[in-house]
């Protein structure tokens, strides 16, 4: 193991083994030795952090139980941490900073954790590849030349090069199994509803969640459940009960039966990929699970449908950014009808520009039944295939992208190539399932060697299962002890 | 051709903020002229990352004014987003109420204002209502206020059912009686807590089709409504006399130029892109439900009406003054509880109280309760104070309200019934006035009055007025 | 197996984009962004681009298929009545671009909303 894990460090810091102070102040230094390379972060405050470490010590000390004592973990530039500006990746909200905590952070902060810093992301979280940062790509580390992906790409990479064990994303359509798969660690989206999006900046309000990355099945289990339950603020989050995931990873998986989808196996994924993943299906097979090949016809309607949706619902959340109330406001605007229109142009970044205005369009009048409509119908379709699938297995298990990593600018040209890459996650925010990436291999591309990652979807409230499946296939991977070339260099 | 024989057409759209402790969709509570900026959460605010939270009680209030308008109650319903730019509009859009209103169909009889004709209405849905732009004094800016922000609405919708200004004014009148005996807002144009746009056209009397409508807006008292709708008629008129044509518009109503102006025109209204809010789950009202805001409901206008007239015996009159104002009502059926006598106490509330209150105080400001007149129609009741005294005490009372008891010890307003006494005084009263006595006994009654007043000045006002009538009328049968 | 889009392939072009530039200004308009005369175009071509490629939605037969406008299956859920502490006036100005020491500032507004 490259590090300590967020299961490990919570123990020692509870036992007073290790301080936080002490398990902080390491990462911080990790941070300065090799983030100016990475570029995961936006921000980094080490007086807050170690003040907060100081406040778990003295907890601890206290006799608080604290499931995370200690524990640093990096947040997604999207949700709402006091003392920090929340930029979402955009000059839009470059010196904003937000007068309350997300429910997450609050969650983690009563856990005991510590705030390490704010991960970079792909503009208001819309993007696969860290690039429509307004600020700043992030390097994949193991290729530097590679995106990490996105748009949780800094929380990814952060994780991925061992600067924290823990870190936070959102996933609206694989923004965090996308970045899991590339960056060889392991990434969760709940089953929407599962964890509050009160503080989560929204792109799409009926996809949107709020899930971790960690290094270990494990960690991902303990932090998922931290987060999760019920909020009063969020009139989406459900009164779902959910037990002690991580106690429940030790239940053996056999008599369990995945299913494989034949649309996500198509031509379009690569041959490595697939034979990474087939891999990750043997070794649950070995453990007792059973496969059967499945069917999701609707799966080539998932991006249409997707990019319907998902625009539609951003163009009416982005529409509160005008430049009156907080947020960046154009100057010299004559009337409120420019002030709105400039500070607009000038504040979002050409994919956010491009997506309000598809948003827009779709919802416009004359418009709505053919696309908004029409896409929320094919949604229910796309939702009952899952149904009927997990009618003959427990969970699916798949590819999560079709490609390891890509270089950095390969696919920046085109929207619609890049819209591409979200083939295989998107369905499973459709239907608003859980979805659990599990690195399970490598594929090697001009002689580097890239992280391929396992899909494992479950119906819906399906947390324990999925994660249970995920350890079986850790475990026997291997891949785990392996550590990102930029990770060997803080252990 | 004139304005006589064209038929006016108009439909009502009200706003009116719900009496709830907190706003509709966060935790903040509202008052009107708070100081600015200073009642607001991430959520009415609209800051990144805020979700809306919905207020089970602005729910309950919708439907006790869809039950109270026999209107039906939506199964299923749902909030949309209604989407455009305005400063005071920090989400960039409205949580409302498209297609599935809460409640739609119903019906407001204006029986309160005199015609009892009934008016449709088409539907009631509930929104959240926007903040306040100001302009800056001498400045080139607008201020902006978000306290507002948020505060549950509840929409109005009527069918345009109304055929004249007057109408109108008469409809706006009934709702707010309603609403306000209902207890679900206090419907205050001057607050804010009413607001009311106008749809007008026009038709030759007897035509079937209805004409082009205009609507107006920026109205801010009933009479403005009624002052609008009357130019408005006139100015469509002018129109279609002079061959022209009407156009779908919005129109600003001037109130101190007394007119109204284009705003603008119906292609360039605006396209809302509508869409079922995905932060806001569906919800049922479900028949247990309704059944239990049924029962929690305050009695209406009407059924007041009904009981006040049926079972309390109050003449029409006296009851319809009494339901003009719930307070009144509440202070009236407390009083009437207290003492035993609905007739007495609708009397001592609206004859007597009103007589001593002055420059529009309002009835909860006044320090004399329902005990005190409670007491005094007891007091009456038993014999210890006449009516006349019962008066006096009041008035005191009115500046200071100790116990009627104190005040009459105090000022010895005793009713004087002892028998033998008033008969001594009537007699002396007689004998000084043998005129009267002639008058009497040749049957011109109102020479009582002399002999009467004489006996009552004679106990400072404290006779008992019947017994009185009594003896006299006793002595002068023995009086040859 | 069935195929997979892959990025060289896309459902066949319809002739016209059905995004020009008129529609460019219009969606542009309604949705308050500045968008400069010299980037129309490339803006329409892309979006008609996009558009085309989500067309494929159009050819599926929906009779009785209800939309799916929610991302769970709750409902009926509500709030009750009671306060709870909001923010401070400080805190709801601190980020305004522009601000006087109780309201936010913007130029004068002249028209009513749209």
């Amino acid at each position: 193991m490259p590090s300590s894990t967020a299961v490990e460090i919570a123990k020692a810091v509870q036992s007073g083994a290790r301080s936080a102070v002490d398990v902080v102040s390491e990462r911080l230094a990790a941070i300065e030795k090799i983030d100016g390379r990475l570029g995961a972060f936006l921000g980094v405050d080490r007086n807050a952090a170690l003040a907060e470490a100081r406040e778990a010590d003295r907890r601890v000390k206290e006799g608080e139980r604290l499931p995370l004592a200690g524990v640093p973990v990096a947040i997604k530039d999207n949700l709402c941490c006091v003392g920090y500006a929340c930029t979402c990746g955009s000059r839009m909200l470059e010196t904003w900073r937000p007068p309350y905590d997300a429910t997450v952070v609050a969650r983690l902060k009563a856990a005991g954790a510590v705030v390490i810093g704010k991960t970079n992301l792909d503009e208001f979280a819309m993007g696969s590849s860290c690039e429509n940062s307004a600020y700043k790509p992030t390097r994949n580390p193991w290729d530097l030349a590679r995106t990490p992906g996105g748009s949780s790409g800094g929380s990814a990479a952060a994780v991925a090069a061992a600067l924290a064990p823990l870190a936070l994303g959102s996933d609206t359509g694989g923004s965090i199994r996308q970045p899991a798969a590339f960056s060889g660690v392991v990434g969760f989206k709940p089953t929407y509803g599962r964890v509050s999006r009160y503080g989560l900046v929204a792109f799409a309000s009926s996809l949107d969640q709020i899930g971790p990355f960690a290094r270990t099945v494990e960690d991902a289990a303990l932090c998922t459940r931290i987060i999760a339950g019920r909020d009063e603020r969020d009139a989406t989050s459900a009164d779902q009960p959910l037990d002690d995931l991580v106690a429940e990873l030790k239940t053996p998986v056999r008599g369990l039966t995945i299913g494989l989808p034949d649309e996500y196996f198509g031509d379009a994924v690569d041959d490595d990929v697939k034979a990474a993943v087939t891999s990750a299906a043997k070794a649950l097979e070995k453990a007792g699970v059973q496969s059967v090949r499945v069917k999701l016809p609707h799966t080539p309607y998932a991006i249409p449908v997707y990019y319907i949706v998902a625009t539609a619902e951003a163009s009416s959340n982005l529409a509160r950014f005008d430049g009156v109330h907080y947020g960046r406001r154009a100057k010299g605007a004559a009337d409120v009808g420019a002030l709105f229109a400039e500070s607009r142009r000038e504040g979002f970044g050409a994919e956010v520009r491009r997506r309000i205005l598809l948003g827009t369009y779709c919802l416009s009048s004359g418009y709505y039944d053919a696309y908004y409509d029409r896409a929320l119908r094919v949604r229910s379709l796309i939702a009952r295939d899952f149904s009927l699938a997990f009618g003959q297995c427990d969970a699916v298990l798949c590819p999560v992208t079709p490609t390891p990593a890509f270089k950095i600018g390969e696919k920046s040209d085109d929207p619609l190539k890049m819209y591409l890459s979200d083939v295989l996650t998107g369905a499973c925010n459709l239907a608003g399932l859980p979805g659990l990436t599990v690195p399970c291999g490598f594929a090697t591309r001009d002689g580097a060697k890239l992280p391929v990652g396992a899909q494992l979807i479950g119906p819906r409230w399906s947390e324990s299962l999925l994660f249970r499946l995920g350890r079986a296939i850790e475990a026997s991977a291997g891949v785990v002890d392996v550590a990102s070339p930029l990770a060997e260099e803080v252990r | 051709m004139s304005v006589a024989d064209w038929e006016p057409v108009i439909g009502l759209e009200v706003h009116c903020q719900l009496g709830t402790a907190t706003k509709m969709f966060c935790g903040c509570a509202y008052r009107f002229g708070a100081p600015a900026n200073a009642l607001v959460c991430p959520t009415c605010l609209g800051l990144p990352g805020s979700l809306p939270a919905p207020n089970r009680r602005a729910v309950e209030l919708a439907v006790r004014v869809g039950l109270a308008l026999g209107a039906k109650i939506a199964a299923v319903t749902k909030f949309d987003r209604k989407h455009y730019f305005y400063p005071d509009l920090p989400k960039g859009y409205q949580i409302s109420q498209f297609d599935k209103p809460i409640t739609y169909d119903g019906r407001l009889e204006l029986a309160f204002t005199g015609s009892g004709k009934s008016v449709g209405i088409v539907r009631a849905h509930l929104e959240e209502d926007a903040g306040k732009n100001v302009h800056e004094e001498g400045g080139p800016h607008s201020l902006v206020d978000l306290n507002r922000c948020g505060v549950p609405l509840l929409e109005i919708v009527s069918a345009p059912d109304l055929r004249s200004s007057k109408e109108a004014y008469d409809y706006l009148t009934e709702l707010k009686l309603l609403l306000k005996t209902l207890e679900v807002s206090e419907c205050d144009m001057e607050k804010g807590s009413l607001r009311c746009d106008v749809n007008v056209s026009v038709r030759k009397k007897g035509a079937e089709r209805f004409g082009v409508r205009c609507e107006i807006k920026n109205l801010n008292s009933f009479k403005a409504v009624e002052r609008a709708i009357d130019f408005e008629v006139a100015r469509q008129v002018a129109v279609l006399e002079a061959d022209g044509a009407i156009h779908e518009e919005t129109r600003l109503w001037d109130d101190e130029k007394g007119e109204t102006r284009l705003m603008r025109r119906k292609e360039s209204s605006p396209d809302y892109r509508y869409f079922p809010d995905p932060d806001l789950p569906p919800f049922t009202v479900d028949p247990a439900w309704v059944e239990r805001i049924r029962a929690a409901t305050p009695e209406s206008p009407t059924a007041k009406l009904a009981r006040y007239v049926g079972a309390l015996g109050l003449s029409d009159y006296d009851a319809r003054v009494l339901i003009q104002d719930p307070e009144t009502c509440r202070y009236f059926e407390e009083t009437a509880r207290l003492s035993g006598d609905a007739k007495a106490a609708a009397n001592w509330v609206t004859s007597e109280l009103f007589g001593l209150m002055k420059g529009g105080i309002a009835l909860s400001e006044v320090k004399v309760r329902p005990q005190h007149l409670a007491e005094l129609i007891a007091l009456i009741k038993d014999g210890t104070l006449n009516v006349r005294s019962a008066r006096d005490v009041l008035a005191k009372q009115y500046e200071n309200p100790r116990p009627a008891k104190e005040y009459v010890a105090e000022l010895g307003l005793t009713q004087v019934s002892d028998r033998a006494d008033l008969a001594a005084m009537m007699k002396k009263a007689l004998d000084a006035n043998p005129k009267a006595v002639a008058d009497l006994k040749a049957g011109k009654e109102k020479a009582a009055g002399a002999i009467v007043g004489a006996v009552m000045r004679e106990t400072k006002g404290r006779a008992n007025p019947a017994l009185l009538n009594e003896i006299l009328a006793e002595l002068l049968k023995a009086t040859p | 197996m069935p195929r997979l889009h892959g990025p060289a392939e896309r459902p066949e072009t319809r002739g016209e984009p059905m995004i020009d530039r008129k529609e460019v200004e219009h969606v542009a308009r309604l949705a308050r962004i500045a968008v400069p005369a010299e980037e129309l175009d490339r803006l329409a071509g892309q979006l008609a681009a996009i558009v085309r490629y989500v067309e494929s939605i159009q050819g599926l037969k929906l009779d009785n298929v209800a939309p799916l406008s929610h991302g769970g299956d709750a409902s009926d859920v509500f709030r009750a009545d009671e306060p709870r502490p909001g923010l401070s006036r400080e805190d709801a100005l601190k980020g305004a671009p522009d601000r006087t020491d109780d309201h936010f500032r913007v130029p004068r507004v002249l028209a009513e909303p749209t």
